[in-house]
């Protein structure tokens, strides 16, 4: 047996090195998009790959366009004047911003629920219903079922199930919230864009929609946008950094809570950001 | 790096490293004082030292809160989170090292003054010396932030082992000269024991300001010399028939 003292010179080997991206299957490409309200141009190059069955984080301060990037995804830009996106947004590889892309169809495969919930100024069953009469014709009975399962779905049903014929109106915020979720898986869409959708709720409601997210992921492709980091490090699988019009970092959401590679990626989560 | 936008939490972080740097002076403190009372077999000074532990515990719990408090209130994310877990860690090694200088306290008053002994303590200050360069590198390392001090803490604890190892090896044999020495040998043994056991903690530490630095990992296997447990006193193995 011998005792020398041995030091070991090699250089340290490092573990626990940033995961590879590779969420799977690529539900939306994007490739050098380019967003401009009029002459302002609001979305600089932006290339990133959405996953299927992911969620997918936008974060980033007031006016770094990323709710202009949400609305880039079901062209609802296109209700405004002046308003234009260049490059390529693809959809299972096609090319929505195509000029013969079906706009109807688009957005019922791509739903989306806003900052502020809007549920239209009827009853809740027809809030539900309306929507699904547009893309099928079912029986009465047949409806009501589409109606309660989506309902169901949202995790609302329980608390709506003995007054469907009541406003939607009349119903609390977090309550509308998951009405409008409702509205929007009715029709059955491939993706979900959730704007903010928590930053009128209380914290209650807002874990209701955040077990929802979580329940949804199983069947939807979902991108969300949120002021609110803690949400997004909670029910995101990727998360993307915008500033300036600009993707500064996508990665894992893992990756860019605990050990993100841009300095102001890191500035902005840490509360530095100047 | 820049200051937060809200500045009590740059205070809380600031409070922290603060306590950190008080829990490694004291805890080097008390190192130095329990090898001097075991040099000395100063049974005032190792009493002392044993009533003065409760210092160190008391700042560990004082950054336990501070941490659990600043984690619920500022919800820290990436190297403020590093920074806030890497405290909680390193308090906890910095408690056990002064636990282990206590032990090496308390075995002072049942050691007496046995000449051919005395050589040992040589060596065990020897290696005490050795910890104790590595305790103050590694929390140097850690108010710098300086990743190249911490490995080198990293890589050096081989050095301590080997110390380790050749001190148990001649106490072994003082023991097989004598039984009469086994108890005096047992404890000075638990005491080098100690001594090892604070530079894995320092190296603990040192892994812990590599990773609040550099948010990587440094890998599990750390090169180590302690072969103390392969160490075994010669045996007879063919006994006389009757």
């Amino acid at each position: 047996m011998t005792f020398a003292i041995t030091r070991m010179m090699a250089p340290v080997p490092v573990v626990g090195n940033p995961l590879p991206i590779g969420g799977g299957a690529e539900k939306i490409t994007i490739r050098k998009l380019n967003f401009y309200y009029g002459d302002h141009c609001a979305l600089k190059d932006i290339n990133v790959s959405l996953y299927a069955k992911k969620v997918m984080a936008f974060i980033g301060p007031s006016g770094c366009g990323k709710s202009t990037f949400l609305r880039v995804l079901n062209r609802i830009y296109d209700l405004y004047p002046n308003q234009r996106a260049e490059g390529e947004v693809l959809l299972d590889g096609k090319n929505i911003l195509a000029a013969d892309q079906d706009l109807n169809l688009l957005r019922a495969r791509v739903g989306m629920v806003f900052q502020k919930p809007t549920p239209f100024p009827m009853t809740i069953y027809e809030n539900i219903a309306f929507g699904v009469r547009l893309y099928e014709r079912l029986s009465k009975s047949e409806l009501d079922g589409q109606v309660e399962q989506a309902l169901r779905r949202a995790a609302i049903w329980e608390e709506v199930k003995d007054k469907l014929n009541a406003n939607g109106l009349s119903l609390s915020g977090g309550q509308q919230q998951r009405l409008c979720i409702a509205r929007t898986i009715a029709v059955k869409p491939e993706v979900i864009l959730l704007d903010e959708p928590c930053s009128a709720l209380d914290p209650i409601a807002t874990a209701k929609i955040e077990e929802l997210i979580d329940e949804l992921k199983n069947d939807y492709t979902i991108v969300i946008v949120t002021h609110n980091m803690q949400q997004a490090a909670r029910v995101s699988d990727f998360t993307a950094f915008m500033y300036l019009g600009e993707m500064i970092e996508f990665n894992t959401t893992t990756f860019i809570f605990t050990n993100p590679e841009n300095r102001r990626t890191q500035d902005y989560i840490t509360g530095r950001f100047g | 790096m820049t200051e937060h936008t809200i500045r009590a939490f740059d205070a809380d972080l600031q409070a922290l490293a603060r306590m950190i740097s008080e829990m490694g002076g004291l805890a080097e403190k008390q190192v130095i004082d329990a090898i001097r009372s075991l040099d000395r077999l100063d049974v005032a000074m190792a009493r002392r030292i044993i009533a003065d532990d409760a210092k160190i515990n008391g700042i560990q719990h004082e950054i336990e809160e501070k941490v659990i408090l600043t984690i619920a209130r500022r919800q820290p994310m990436a190297a403020d989170l590093r920074e806030i877990v890497a405290a909680l860690r390193i308090s906890n090694d910095l408690e056990r090292i002064g636990d282990l200088a206590k032990n090496i306290a308390k075995r002072v008053s049942v050691l007496d003054n046995d000449i051919q002994l005395r050589q040992v303590m040589r060596g065990v200050e020897h290696m005490a010396d050795l910890a104790l360069v590595a305790l103050k590198n590694v929390l140097d390392s850690y108010i710098r932030r300086d990743v190249e001090k911490a490995v080198a803490v990293w890589r050096g604890d081989e050095e301590i082992d080997a110390v380790n190892n050749s001190l148990l090896r001649e106490l072994l044999t003082y023991m097989i000269e004598d039984p009469r020495n086994i108890g005096i040998c047992i404890h000075l043994m638990f005491c080098i024991k100690n001594i090892e056991r604070m530079g894995d903690h320092a190296t603990n530490i040192a892994e812990n300001v590599y990773h609040m630095v550099e948010g990587k990992m440094l890998p599990d296997d750390r090169p180590k010399g302690d072969l103390t447990s392969l160490i075994s006193a010669p045996i007879e193995t063919k006994r006389k028939s009757p």
